[in-house]
């Protein structure tokens, strides 16, 4: 991305500035493209609404009293009695007319400036008036795609595109896209970003959009169910419970903290007499509420689908979201068992990722991280069907296998995690801590260990807190093998394999020190050779299209050392600049 | 009860050339450790003094901190050249193996292809010894893999090297 202080460049031929993204047309064509006509409302359209709001709220006032003398108090300091006294009521009206005109005028500017294009290898988008902003975005680097509906623009029939990206605040996105032509956009990004170069032709066709006038259309959205099968090509879907996810929101260590708060006042009204310390249970009380309805209306209508381009993550009610992470952007993923779940035997499946989806907030953070908010070891198994054959199968038979070879390839890791979430002991094939490790893992010392399978390293944690930590070889980043003094004393040593920063730490400790020698380097050797055969950049690329992306690469970077605030330009080899037309890869 | 150290048979490591760091780095590191720990334990002394000597409790407190922290000071001082010694490095076939640590060992391996970035860094006391620290970047910030004390033409060197690998070995992320 480039930051132009400057002019705006010359503007694109005439013809091509009929692009809208309303419309379904494709917006792949590798032309500029603007964004929805909404946009601007959408945006900054509230504030406009407030200033509006607060001068009629005002004029209401003066009306009342025009109409009804006497009636109300007459305050002073009210501006707009204040003009309608001084009868400077024309010029006021004229300097706010002006001021709206200007306004718009601006918002109608800027989203002139704003527009958006793709190519076979980039995504591109520039803003700004009177400070452009143009960014690029690479294809083969897309971490996600995320689709978010929030309320207003959902009334409207539309939607925000989020193309996640790794490295901090390196996200484009594109606000606001008619609702149609968002879905219609990711799928078609996804088809370039693949590489897929025999692109079936099953893509376009039946994807005519009728309508039926715009308020039913709207309703109609409305009432359909987040997530349509059909045309998102999903072959198995797992959905979570409305009633389990309340349970295991209830269940959680928020909740205990909470009662224990709240015990603790009562206690000390019963101790102390004084009740006005009720007072403060109500904020808690309130708050915590809070926290549980958003939190709940978040995760309503969770589904995992999986689909041709990735793993589809659906959910929310009011505001919805959907976000499809292509095969391969998955670095870690962890099944974990909270305390309190364990009467139930419920778990819950997170993931690490290279990206910071949606501006860093840190709530849409931790729900991208999370792929199973809560379910049963059955849940469990169906998601892991889901997420690892694109992980750890195309590192066993290659990326460019058929879906059920990929299957086939990840089926030994999904039977091992499922066989092996409450299993201590060698069962399972894990290699686990020896008697002495209790010194230093007194209740886990069974079960705590690893064990290899194809494609990736498997370490089964905590007796307690039990999770499994499943961390494909192709994205390990580096192995570190480690010894404290204690762990001298006691020949033990730890083992931490370094993946992209997320919720899954993988770290294995107290294991007998030849163990962790064997895990290092064990790890070390098989991720170095995943990683030559892994092609997942370009996951639906065949035969000569692997080389694609590479080609560019060949040339050594003459100024490797860039200073670390360049990271979210992580690995641009030089020269993708020069933009190939769409033919380059369709 | 024998006592395990890690570089012995197991690692897969036997019979792999580890480069040392240059014998300088003992000067910097000495350096840096003592003025701190003066500077840290002169500091507790001296708020141990203010706040009434080692006659009141939080003046002996203070004094016993800073003595605390000077005796640390002076083990470490002294353990320095055999942990600048412990330092190591390997170009293996496929990854980099870094070896740090005397009382807290640790080998971290980093694949060629992972590497996004490498940086060469010098501060005052490098350049008066002529010599840099290389700072590997991986997508993985927990990889924080820093090697002090190579001489600055063989650091350039080793910089250009490594770049090359990496490109020739480049994977996704």
């Amino acid at each position: 991305m480039t930051f132009r202080p400057g002019p705006p460049p010359p503007a694109p031929p005439a013809p091509n500035r009929r692009g809208n993204a309303a419309a379904a047309a494709p917006l792949t064509d590798g032309e500029w493209h603007r964004l929805h006509p909404l946009t601007p409302l959408l945006r900054g359209g509230i504030f406009l609404v407030v200033v509006l709001g607060i001068v009629v709220n005002n004029l209401r006032d003066t009306l009342f009293e025009t109409f009804i003398p006497g009636g109300g108090s007459r305050e002073q300091g009210d501006p707009v009695r204040y003009v309608w006294e001084h009868g400077a009521f024309g010029w006021v009206l004229l300097g706010i007319a002006v001021f709206l005109v200007v306004l718009i005028g601006l918002f109608y500017l800027s989203w002139r400036m704003h527009e958006f294009r793709v190519t076979g290898e980039i995504v591109e988008v520039r803003s700004g008036v009177l400070f452009r902003n143009h960014r690029k975005a690479r294809l083969d680097r897309i971490q996600g795609i995320n689709i978010t509906r929030p309320l207003i623009p959902r009334l409207f029939g539309t939607a925000k595109l989020e193309i996640a990206q790794a490295g901090n605040d390196a996200n484009v996105q594109l606000a606001y896209l008619g609702a149609k032509a968002s879905d219609d956009l990711r799928q078609r990004i996804l088809v370039l970003a693949s590489g897929a170069r025999d692109e079936p032709e099953e893509a376009t066709p039946g994807r005519q959009y009728s309508s039926d006038g715009v308020v039913s259309d709207r309703v109609y959205e409305f009432l359909s169910p987040e997530l349509d099968a059909d045309a998102v090509h999903a072959t198995r879907i797992v959905k979570v419970k409305p009633g389990r996810l309340i349970a295991s929101m209830l269940l959680s260590g928020t909740t205990v903290v909470i009662l224990a708060l709240v015990a603790a006042i009562i206690v000390s009204i019963a101790l102390t007499g004084e009740y006005f310390l009720l007072v403060t249970l109500f904020p808690a009380v309130i708050g915590s509420g809070g926290y549980y309805v958003r939190k709940f209306s978040k995760s309503l209508q969770y589904t995992i689908a999986d689909t041709r381009d990735g793993i589809r993550i659906g959910f929310g009610l009011v505001s919805t979201t959907n976000e499809t992470l292509p095969p391969g952007r998955i670095h870690a993923v962890s099944v974990a068992q909270p305390l309190l779940w364990r009467p139930f035997g419920w778990w819950d499946v997170r993931i690490n990722r290279a990206t910071n989806a949606g501006n860093g907030a840190s709530s849409n953070q931790q729900v991208s991280s999370i792929v199973l908010p809560v379910g049963t070891a059955a849940d469990v198994r169906q998601v892991l069907e889901i997420i690892l054959p694109a992980l750890v199968g195309s590192a066993v038979v290659g990326p460019e296998a058929s879906k059920d070879r990929l299957r086939e390839g990840s089926a030994e890791a999904v039977s091992v995690v499922d066989d092996s979430l409450t299993t201590t002991g060698d069962a399972g094939g894990f290699v686990h801590s020896p008697r002495r490790g209790r010194w230093l893992r007194p209740l886990s010392a069974r079960r705590n260990g690893y064990r290899f399978v194809e494609g990736a390293v498997l370490l089964r944690l905590g007796a307690v807190w039990r999770s499994l930590v499943v961390v494909p070889l192709p994205r390990v980043q580096s192995v570190r093998v480690e010894q404290g003094p204690l762990e001298r004393l006691l020949r033990l040593a730890s083992v931490h394999v370094h993946t992209v920063s997320g919720p899954v730490a993988a770290r294995v400790g107290a294991l007998d020190a030849r163990d962790a020698q064997r895990l290092w380097s064990g790890t070390a050797e098989r991720a170095v050779e995943a990683a030559a055969t892994d092609t997942s950049h370009r996951w639906r690329s065949r035969g000569p299209a692997a080389a694609d992306g590479q080609e560019a690469r060949t040339t050594p970077d003459p100024h490797p050392a860039v200073p670390q605030a360049a990271r979210s330009a992580l690995d641009v080899p030089p020269g993708w600049q020069d933009v190939p037309g769409t033919g380059a890869v369709r | 009860m024998p006592r395990e150290r890690l570089d012995e048979p197991g690692l897969g490591l036997t019979g792999v050339d580890w480069t040392r760091v240059s014998s300088k780095l003992v000067w910097t590191e000495l350096i840096t450790t003592v003025l701190a720990g003066v500077v840290v334990t002169v500091g507790c002394v001296l708020i141990g003094v203010v706040s009434g000597g080692p006659g009141e409790t939080a003046g002996l407190v203070w004094t016993l901190i800073g003595v605390a922290i000077g005796i640390i000071t002076l083990v470490t001082a002294v353990l320095t050249p055999r942990r600048v010694r412990a330092i190591g490095y390997a170009l293996r076939d496929d990854d980099f193996v870094l070896r740090k640590g005397l009382m807290w060992q640790r080998f971290t391996a980093v694949p060629y292809g992972r590497l996004q970035l490498v940086d060469v860094n010098r501060g005052p006391l490098d350049r008066v010894l002529g010599m840099s620290e290389l700072k590997f970047v991986t997508a993985a910030a927990s990889t924080n893999v820093r090697i002090p004390g190579i001489p600055a033409d063989r650091a350039d060197e080793l910089r250009d090297r490594l770049v090359e690998l990496a490109e020739s070995r480049r994977a996704g992320l």
